[in-house]
């Protein structure tokens, strides 16, 4: 069957040619079981990678290694590197708080904390140690404004988060990370749990974040990868179920004229 | 045929669930029964508000109430937080190995300790190791030592039951495990453990054999001027004065059972509705 996706879409956009984070013979392991085998890859600065494939291959796994959130399970074992401008993250004298300072995570689910909406982005610079109430005023209004949810939550900044839509939740809990002034932003499925327009809008915000911050984005969604990406690693199960990397390169290639057969059948597969 | 009969025996078995279930309340409801109908005549301003006179045969009870109260609150200061603490660690910092077993294992036989053994513990240490004498603060720690159980159970499932989305959503913006639990995760179980601490401290106020020995006093018609001091308790009031007081009407010491019934009980309503209220808020939203 053909790809059928609008070409327009796939025009390569004027993305950083400097390497913000690089993967190195990356194997990760649960105890005895390995998750990740040999990957190695580039993540280029001001644009939004993609991360593919099917279910259980290991995305979010992968995915959580930037900011070393699997050092939170137990039994996690990680050799090669990972390197964030040029130095190791698992090195040993890494401080993980300040690097997830630097590398940020918007999660699958929606998690805003039951907290006003003001606080939930207040919380991250008040953790920081900033204590001026202009300064935090400022911060938020930023934050939000970047998040595009300024507009609608601007008169009700008090009230209780957990009352926003889906959509807006997503984009107060990126407002949460933008507010910390992060380098790297890392979404694990950020949409899965959203109606088509919120998709849409979390889309658009990714594309105007990627101008100054670094995207790295887990997705199920074939076509919100083809529309949202500048680049694309397609991860695939091995066997004995270990992640490996397939193909990585621009998207625009992966999805229209991808090297390796299994990366095909993926795609083809997902649209047909 | 047997379709009836299967009929039958499913009427019997339903009929005998329903007696057991039955037989868990018709006490409950008779106790209260028979101690609001022989007490309620026995309560007035006076009984509630004077101090005992002739050993309790007149005069009212009120140090006795009083002192079931700071007792209350003195184990409350004490057990509510190391219990929250130890609930922490044991959730948030602990390691899997045999210290945290030990740790386990501990609080499990903590629960099952007979309380007059309590009772002689905080002899032997609060009273007279660190010289607290027969005083409210000995009691208190004692009773505190016994409501720990309660109190790190209760803390450290309530702690756990925090979803894990909010600390990961705190921890990925660069904050340390402290900060995550200090500003998200405590806020959001303080309802839960709040409501384990109430509970805890109604079964402290119905405690008589731990207090008995390490401070508890038999006929002290005034409130304690300190917490060296010793103190009278209702629990304690109501055994003295059925066991050793010939001749005391019966309806004072139904009304001093009146009296302990509600303070217990009215603890045990506000754990539930705090329990409720937060229920409904987690929710609704």
């Amino acid at each position: 069957m053909k790809v059928d996706i609008d070409n327009e879409i796939l025009v390569k956009r004027d993305i950083g040619q400097t390497t913000r984070m690089a993967v190195r013979d990356l194997n990760l392991y649960y105890g005895d079981f390995q998750a990740l085998r040999e990957i190695s890859l580039d993540i280029p600065e001001r644009s939004i990678t993609a991360i593919i494939g099917p279910s259980g291959c290991g995305k979010s796994t992968f995915l959580r290694v930037f900011n070393r959130m699997n050092d939170l399970i137990t039994g996690v074992r990680i050799e090669g590197s990972i390197e964030l401008d040029g130095i190791n993250i698992y090195d040993r004298n890494i401080d993980v708080v300040e690097l997830r300072k630097r590398v940020g995570m918007v999660f699958q689910k929606p998690n805003p904390f039951p907290m006003s909406i003001f606080e939930n982005v207040a919380y991250g610079p008040r953790r920081h140690g900033i204590k001026n109430r202009i300064e935090l005023e400022n911060i938020v209004e930023r934050s939000l404004k970047q998040a595009a949810l300024w507009e609608e939550v601007e008169s009700k900044i008090d009230q209780s988060a957990l009352a926003l839509s889906g959509g807006q939740q997503q984009r107060l809990c990126i407002a949460r990370v933008l507010a910390v002034e992060p380098e790297v932003i890392l979404m694990d499925e950020p949409c899965s749990a959203l109606d088509p327009v919120a998709t849409l809008r979390i889309e658009e915000l990714m594309r105007n974040l990627s101008e100054n911050y670094t995207i790295v984005i887990v997705t199920h969604n074939m076509q919100q990868a083809a529309r949202a990406s500048d680049m694309a690693a397609f991860l695939m199960m091995e066997d004995d179920r270990a992640g490996i990397l397939v193909e990585y390169g621009p998207t625009a290639e992966i999805f229209t004229n991808p090297k390796d057969k299994r990366t095909e059948d993926y795609i083809t597969g997902r649209f047909g | 045929m047997t379709m009836v009969r299967r009929q039958v025996t499913q009427r019997a078995a339903f009929g005998f669930l329903i007696a057991s279930t039955l037989i868990v309340v018709i006490p409950v409801l008779v106790i209260i029964g028979i101690i609001l109908f022989n007490g309620a005549g026995a309560i007035n301003l006076e009984f509630l508000t004077q101090a005992p006179s002739q050993a309790g045969k007149a005069g009212g009870i009120f140090p006795a109430i009083v002192g079931t109260f700071y007792l209350m609150l003195g184990t409350l200061i004490i057990a509510l937080p190391v219990g929250v603490m130890a609930g922490v660690y044991l959730t948030e910092y602990a390691g899997d190995n045999w210290l945290t077993k030990l740790i386990n294992m501990a609080i499990i036989n903590l629960a099952g300790v007979p309380s007059i053994i309590y009772g002689l513990f905080g002899l032997g240490i609060f009273v007279m190791t660190f010289n607290f004498g027969m005083s409210l603060l000995s009691a208190s720690f004692t009773l505190a030592c016994q409501a720990l159980a309660m109190t790190i159970t209760t803390s450290r499932e309530a702690i756990l039951a925090v979803p894990r989305e909010y600390r990961e959503g705190s921890l990925a913006i660069g904050t340390t495990k402290w900060q995550t639990v200090r500003h998200v995760v405590l806020p959001q179980a303080m309802p839960g453990i709040i409501t384990g601490a109430v509970l805890a401290m109604s079964r402290a106020a119905g405690e008589t054999a731990p207090i008995l020995v390490v401070g508890a006093a038999f006929l002290l018609p005034r409130l304690p001027h300190s917490v060296f001091d010793q103190f009278m308790a209702l629990p304690y009031h109501l055994y003295t004065v059925a066991a050793h007081v010939p001749g005391i009407p019966d309806a004072t010491i139904w009304g001093i059972a009146l009296v302990l019934l509600v303070v217990v009980l009215s603890f045990n309503v506000m754990a539930t509705l705090i329990r409720l209220r937060t229920r409904t808020r987690r929710y609704s939203l």
